[in-house]
């Protein structure tokens, strides 16, 4: 059995000892966080996407946002031909232009993280979902050996799932305890550990409420991301969940000092969302949530808009979509 | 890392065209006036926009004339016909919107993101929904056959120009009153735009007649004998001076005037977003609303959490040029309501409240002021009690529901409040208490045409707005 305890607590995590040591302790302090009120944050992620960015912000936004990108493929008839393609387009998006910087990393099943690693090396990080990755509907141990083994194929960075039927029945301490189990399944032989992403599907959980619920609950259990969605469920990342998710990474270390990484994913596919979601970290969580350590976008077709659009602002002209590869 | 600067958007001004002077719009035409001229100015560069002529009381009385005139003829329209005019006017407004927005925030310094956002779409939806009852007045409950009460004198302020234009103009119009208008001598242009919408629109001459001028024109408006109804939005002094100058006559008086409204948070509210709804309801339009949310009552228990949160998000306000797309908070309306909002500040400094304010740079020309924070205040200081018509709070804190209650309605005000509790029985219970004419629950400074506004006490009396705007340009109807 997975322990209740945090793998390894920071100073600031041991006041929240207590929280964890139950089922209703958890209960208790979850539902005691301040609610959300939904036209509100609707209202305030709207009227941050009216921020105008232009000229020189623009283009330093575009540059930052290829920088957070983790371009995905998570289909089933993915191939090595497939991912290799994407792998070798995260290191250079566009090879006309060697000022392009790389993606963040490149995100696939965790049997394809191999194909991935042999191209991209330790230039770009390898992600990998793991955990029953969509559904999460599996028994543990299948999903713990699901992560050991992208861990062992030797991906960067984990994306697993949580049990939404749980926590959507109110059994915080499972969910809790899942994302601990993980972690520790994160752990590498040299003692250091596969970064841990926790994906919430907030288009599952449906409330505001629920989605600052679960963004405390993973980052109490050592969460090192927290992430919007699979990219599987409508609606997936969406500007008012992201903003919650910013308010509780940004509330998590004023009261821990441990800073937790944000990833909205599915849905972002124009460079115009992009510098919405960076306007809203700008404001939200801060500046310092604007790298990418700490923040990234789940995406597959958001790269080539973002090529497209700083191809305009150097050159001053639009230019086709054959003039950026496919993958 | 380098932060995100983001780089200025400005919105283009060419879209407007601003003539050298302009004169009164009486029966359809532009005349000039016979007093003398003023200069209306950009208040965030103090830039001389253009020269406005000044109604003499002579001026007045021909605009008097004139909509007693044009009243016959309009009165005896049709509803439906009255609504075509209405319609019209109100799409020209939205095919003009931009327009609009722009000079808006070039006469009165407000953001361009709220003339473009909220001002000019409330501007429309008022015409829409006022044009939409001119023919069912007989349906609106207020007698079988209402009739309108005449020439309507109007007097407007500076901090909503064209938004208190639509609110006095569209309901009178609706009804079949022909109005006088007189808009704030520092705000005058958006007004002389909506005359020339007027002309646009085929509107019958007279019906609705623009003067302009300062305190002398505004006073020989009200007090025309041949007015029947005087509408006014602005401060309670001289709401005041209008009730006493028209006590005694048939006129029919509606006051909309100060606040010092009360904005309570209670220790279950949905923080962020209440931080939110403080922000809104504070630093929107500089505070220069007459609803606005100046004094917030934070329940004891969370008022340190939500005054870090609260000092947070307003170190993320941009002040600055009106015309950027990115500016939060723009110019104050004239070097006076600066000297007031100042001189308000210091006292509230020297009777002991702390004052904070975030880091901003402000423009070296033009009027400014920074969003501005008073912690420690009570109900005895002076900041508490006085409309300071600016970016300025002040925090009082409550330790019952009961006291909350207390506190908020001891004031001489009460035109609106706010409610922060996700307790649905909570909000209907204080809203029930609450001594003011609009109490908004989880949100602030919301205004839609069908939901009337107006003040208790000293707030005024009459309500605009919804059904009940329009029993204050009907005979014997009661809302």
């Amino acid at each position: 059995m997975p322990t209740t305890a945090p793998a390894d607590p920071a100073p600031g995590l041991a006041a929240y000892s207590e929280v964890t040591a139950s089922d209703a302790s958890l209960r208790r302090f979850l539902h005691g966080l301040p609610g959300v009120d939904q036209v509100g944050a609707e209202a305030r992620a709207a009227g941050l996407g009216t921020r105008s960015i232009k000229t020189t912000a623009k283009a330093w936004a575009l540059d930052l946002a290829i920088r957070m990108v983790d371009l995905t493929t998570l289909e089933g008839q993915d191939t090595p031909g497939k991912v290799r393609a994407l792998a070798s387009k995260a290191l250079r998006p566009d090879p006309a232009d060697p000022t392009c910087p790389s993606v963040a990393a490149v995100c696939v099943y965790g049997d394809l993280v191999g194909e991935v690693k042999s191209i991209v090396g330790s230039q770009v990080n390898v992600a990998a979902v793991a955990t029953a990755f969509p559904s999460g509907r599996a028994s543990m141990d299948v999903k713990l050996a699901d992560t050991r083994d992208a861990v062992a194929n030797g991906a960067d960075e984990i994306d697993m799932v949580i049990d939404r039927g749980a926590f959507l029945a109110g059994r915080y301490l499972q969910v809790f305890d899942e994302i601990v189990a993980t972690r520790e399944a994160c752990a590498r032989p040299n003692g250091s550990h596969a970064h841990l992403k926790v994906i919430f599907e907030t288009g599952e959980l449906q409330t505001y409420d629920n989605v600052r619920r679960a963004s405390w609950l993973a980052m109490l259990a050592g969460a090192d991301f927290i992430k919007t969605s699979t990219g599987k469920v409508q609606p997936a990342a969406t500007l008012p969940v992201t903003l919650v998710m910013l308010e509780a990474v940004r509330d998590f270390r004023e009261a821990t000092g441990v800073q937790i990484g944000v990833k909205p994913a599915g849905g972002i596919r124009t460079a115009k969302d992009a510098i919405k979601y960076l306007v809203m970290v700008n404001e939200i969580a801060g500046d310092d949530w604007l790298d990418p350590d700490w923040f990234r976008f789940g995406a597959s077709t958001l790269l080539n808009d973002l090529l497209m659009q700083r191809t305009k602002m150097t050159t001053g002209r639009y230019s086709g979509p054959d003039y950026f590869t496919l993958d | 890392m380098a932060s995100f600067e983001y780089a200025p958007a400005p919105e283009s001004r060419s879209i407007v065209d601003i003539k050298p002077s302009y004169g009164l719009f009486v029966d359809g035409e532009f005349v000039d006036g016979r007093g003398t001229s003023f200069k209306t100015i950009n208040p965030a560069t103090e830039e001389t926009l253009a020269e406005v002529a000044e109604a003499s009381e002579a001026d007045v009385d021909l605009a008097v004339r004139a909509a007693r005139r044009a009243f016959r003829g309009w009165s005896r329209m049709s509803g439906k016909e009255r609504a075509k005019y209405l319609f019209r006017i109100a799409r020209i407004i939205q095919e003009r919107g931009r327009e609009l927005a722009v000079l808006e925030s070039i006469d009165n310094g407000k953001p361009i993101k709220e003339s473009r956002d909220v001002d000019v779409p409330v501007v429309a939806a008022h015409f829409f929904y006022y044009a939409g009852w001119a023919d069912k007045l007989s349906y609106a409950g207020l007698g079988p056959s209402p009739q309108p009460l005449g020439v309507a004198g109007q007097v407007i302020p500076w901090n909503f120009p064209l938004l208190m234009l639509a609110w006095k103009v569209a309901p009178a119009l609706a009804c079949g009153n022909t109005v006088v208008l007189k808009p704030a001598e520092t705000t005058p242009l958006t007004a002389l735009l909506f005359a020339e919408i007027c002309q646009q629109a085929d509107l019958p001459p007279g019906v609705v007649n623009i003067v302009t001028g300062a305190g002398g024109t505004g006073q020989a408006v009200v007090s025309h004998p041949d007015v029947d109804k005087v509408a006014f939005t602005g401060s309670t002094d001289v709401g005041k001076a209008i009730a006493r100058a028209v006590a005694g006559s048939s006129k029919k008086v509606t006051l909309e005037l100060g606040g010092k409204a009360a904005n309570v948070v209670f220790d279950d509210a949905p923080i962020d977003q209440a931080v939110e709804g403080i922000v809104g309801g504070i630093f929107f339009n500089q505070g220069h609303v007459c609803c606005a949310g100046s004094r917030l009552l934070v329940q004891e228990s969370v008022a340190d959490e939500v005054l870090s949160r609260l000092k947070r998000r307003m170190g993320t306000l941009r002040v600055g040029d009106p015309l950027d797309k990115n500016t939060d908070i723009g110019a104050i309306n004239s070097s006076e309501q600066l000297a007031r909002i100042r001189e308000l500040s210091d006292i509230g400094e020297s009777e002991g409240a702390e004052r904070w304010a975030p880091a901003c740079e402000l423009p070296s020309s033009g009027f400014w002021f920074p969003p501005t924070v008073f912690t420690g205040v009570t109900q005895a200081h002076r900041i508490a009690r006085e409309e300071v018509f600016g970016p300025v709070l002040s925090v009082l804190t409550f330790r019952t529901p009961a006291e909350a209650i207390e506190k908020a309605n001891n004031t001489p005000y009460g035109l609106s409040a706010g409610v922060w509790t996700e307790k649905g029985s909570r909000i209907l219970h204080m809203a029930s208490q609450l001594r003011a004419g609009v109490v908004w629950a989880n949100t602030f400074n919301k205004f839609d045409p069908a939901s009337p506004f107006g003040g208790y006490k000293e707030s005024g009396y009459g309500r605009e707005g919804g059904r009940q705007g329009l029993a204050a340009y009907l005979k014997e109807a009661e809302a």
